[in-house]
């Protein structure tokens, strides 16, 4: 399953835990969010950065806690209908999470740049769809009512607003909250 | 009324394109069913039971006689020559290819339509009084609020995968005509003790096989907080709302279970963290929106006129319809002039290419340009000289138009029922087109007074039965459809959901039995009371005696 991140299908580099398998020496590791809970003090001593799976059941400020140390969060949209996780992202990137924001799941084309607005930025996609899909995708409007990044917003360019003036938006950058 | 600029016709010229690229991909079997389904829904487009159906947004019902003009084209051209105006102040053509809607909806951009978001679980068109700016008992004009929530809610990033649909309705005067309470949200637009503009907030309220009237949340929201406060209710409701059934998916259901005080407490949590980046930004675009919505160059006149009284006088038709379908205007000299499409017989709601083409010559001519669609299915011009509304009336008669009904029996508010729609379950509009032929005459009609009969082909109730003074029912009885009513329900300040009187009736049975149920009425009712004033007082018992212990006739 590619990774894409940046227009670009990359190399996922993370090592998956699954369940209550030991941790690597080294290496960057994703684990479960009940996982999380368990053995946080070994898991905030690893040597490599930590990521982490957070069901979209959860409600995100039982992560407000671990995000300093946190690297990556990977919200799953267990069907593209279920929208849970498009709120979860937001309120995780209000929060100040700054880190790689990855989409899981059901993840298509139609809805990447819903997420990419929302405060998502890496995505794990189906491999039936070619890069160009998803680059066209993630540029199928470029104007927006809401302030996100990758569009014109609307109400900010009416009024003069700095940022509502610019052409050259990257559907890929400047997550308005992040950090 | 409000007029696009380069911003949002990039918008809507994009967001077409887009349709257009997902239709093309449809077609050609790269998009599966499945995945096209929630993408056809929010751009309008329904599978029914013999045909696509698109619905077009009307925003809060507002039309310009340009607009109208192209809905009458588009039903020319691509349906069989009517459309039908719905309770969501939109209409909804039966008859189109898929294949066309992408060049229907480049039509609609012209006008500056579209038909995002009439359909699917997202935000759905905003409605408001029909009357907004013309009511005489009007506080506030709630377009430039509900405007500002139709383009803060169009293509939403966070909300466009909702556990179900979500409404949301404004309204600006006490009276309320835009039925906010049965509503996910509805708005009241009103002033505190200090002169200030803000809004009661009501929230769960909505009909389905759940029926609920709306709880207040608030009592006085500063308007400026509009959009931070609708944020909070729709995050909590896009997290918390269930997604296990759909049947329990509307907000109005997490409202129940939480109870009406945790989700208060959930929403005001939320509520200082959804504080828009651009929060002073819209009351900046909220005032430049309002410039749209100033009042038209009202003349001075008498508020009386004697064209208007002498027309009563000479023509008994006239006055007959002008003191149901005429309305007060806030302004002295104008009247707000109801157009019913509930001829006796028809199909309430229809309206055929040719009548939307005279309405919108009428709009250009006396209504400085404007007209609306009422929830009531009806259409309304909103701002006529007193003085010109018998020459109206005159041309409204020659049409199929003037029928003096609003607000009267006849004046039935019914959904497609399963004449059109995969829903239903049984026919709604040939029980409507029943009870329309059995109180055809209009001196009874007068006599019998304020009524509201609705009419829904399954328990969605997309024909409002649950608020219907009168409401009715269509369901499937073992391959037979039969009918259940009800009465007490309201969809105004006082609204209430009306109570199932007792078992159900064939369809050939239901104009006789709401005959005996508005005889019963006529014999109890005190001087000038009306069928549901005396129903709050008299409750269902004589209804249910006059109903079942005598044989129908």
């Amino acid at each position: 399953m590619p990774l894409l991140k940046g227009d670009r299908f990359i190399k996922d580099s993370w090592i998956r835990i699954d369940g209550d398998a030991d941790l690597p020496f080294a290496g960057d590791i994703l684990v479960p969010f009940a996982r999380l809970l368990q053995n946080w003090g070994e898991i905030a001593r690893h040597p490599g950065l930590v990521g982490v799976v957070f069901p979209n059941s959860e409600r995100a400020e039982a992560l407000q806690s671990f995000l300093g140390r946190l690297s990556l969060i990977v919200l799953p949209f267990p069907a593209f209908t279920d929208g849970r996780a498009y709120s979860i992202g937001r309120q995780l990137r209000d929060l100040g999470f700054s880190g790689e924001l990855r989409a899981a799941g059901n993840v298509l084309p139609d809805q990447l740049q819903f997420m990419l607005q929302v405060g998502f930025d890496a995505f794990e996609v189906p491999d039936r769809f070619p890069e160009s899909v998803w680059q066209k995708a993630a540029r199928s409007m470029s104007v927006s009512y809401q302030p996100v990044p990758g569009a014109r917003n609307v109400w900010l360019a009416r009024h003069g607003a700095p940022g509502g003036d610019r052409d050259d938006q990257d559907p890929w950058f400047e997550q308005p909250h992040a950090g | 009324m409000y007029r696009y600029d380069e911003f949002d016709a990039t918008f809507v010229a994009e967001r077409v394109k887009q349709f257009r690229g997902q239709v093309t991909r449809r077609l050609a079997g790269e998009l599966a069913e499945d995945e096209f389904r929630p993408l056809r829904l929010q751009n309008g487009v329904y599978l029914q039971l013999h045909a696509y159906m698109l619905r077009i947004a009307i925003p809060y019902g507002e039309l310009s006689s340009k607009k109208l003009r192209k809905l009458a084209f588009i039903a020319r051209r691509y349906d069989k020559g009517f459309g039908h105006f719905t309770t969501r102040q939109n209409i909804q053509f039966n008859w189109p290819e898929l294949v066309d809607v992408p060049d229907i909806l480049d039509h609609l951009a012209e006008v500056e339509m579209h038909a995002i978001q009439t359909s699917g679980n997202c935000i759905r068109n905003v409605t408001a009084d029909h009357f907004a700016g013309a009511a005489a008992d009007e506080v506030a004009d709630p377009r430039p609020y509900a405007e500002i929530l139709r383009q803060w809610s169009s293509v939403h990033p966070e909300f466009s995968f909702l556990p179900r649909k979500f409404k949301i309705a404004v309204t600006g005067a006490e009276r309320d005509r835009a039925a906010i309470q049965t509503h996910d949200i509805g708005l009241h637009l009103k002033k505190n003790a200090a002169g200030e503009l803000g809004f009661a907030v009501y929230v769960g309220g909505g009909q389905g096989r759940t029926p609920m009237v709306a709880k207040k949340i608030r009592d006085f929201l500063p308007e400026a907080d509009l959009l931070s406060y609708c944020t909070a209710i729709l995050r909590v409701y896009n997290l918390y709302g269930r997604r296990d059934n759909k049947y329990k998916a509307r907000i109005k259901i997490l409202v129940m279970e939480l109870g009406e005080k945790r989700f208060r407490e959930e929403v005001e949590a939320e509520f200082p963290r959804t504080v828009h980046p651009t929060a002073e930004l819209d009351s900046k675009e909220l005032e430049r929106i309002s410039a749209y919505f100033a009042p038209p160059s009202f003349e001075t006149l008498p508020k009386i006129s004697g064209v208007f009284e002498q027309a009563k006088l000479d023509n008994a038709a006239f006055a007959k319809w002008a003191r149901v379908n005429l309305a007060p205007h806030r302004v002295d000299g104008y009247g707000i002039v109801n157009i019913s499409l509930k001829p006796a017989g028809g199909i309430p709601g229809d309206a055929t290419a040719e009548q939307m083409r005279v309405v919108a010559d009428l709009a250009r001519r006396y209504s400085f340009d404007e007209v609306r669609v009422s929830h009531h299915q009806n259409l309304v011009l909103p701002h006529v000289k007193r003085d010109d509304v018998f020459t109206i009336w005159k041309v409204l008669d020659a049409n199929g138009l003037a029928t003096a009904n609003l607000g009267l029996a006849g004046d039935i508010i019914a959904c497609p029922g399963l004449d059109y729609c995969t829903l239903a379950t049984a026919r709604s509009i040939p029980v409507a087109q029943a009870i329309s032929r059995r109180f055809a005459d209009l001196e009874r009609q007068h006599e019998i007074g304020p009524l509201k009969i609705n009419i829904s082909g399954c328990i969605n109730a997309c024909g409002h039965h649950h608020v219907g003074h009168i409401g009715i029912l269509g369901l499937d009885k073992k391959g037979e459809e039969f009918y259940q009513i009800t009465l007490g329900g309201s969809s105004s300040e006082s609204a209430s959901i009306g109570t199932i009187l007792g078992p159900g009736f064939a369809g050939h049975e239901v104009a006789d039995a709401i005959d005996t149920i508005i005889k019963t009425y006529l014999g109890l009712r005190h001087d000038g009371e009306t069928f549901l004033d005396a129903y709050r007082r008299l409750g269902p018992k004589p209804f249910k005696e006059a109903l079942y212990a005598a044989p129908q006739r």
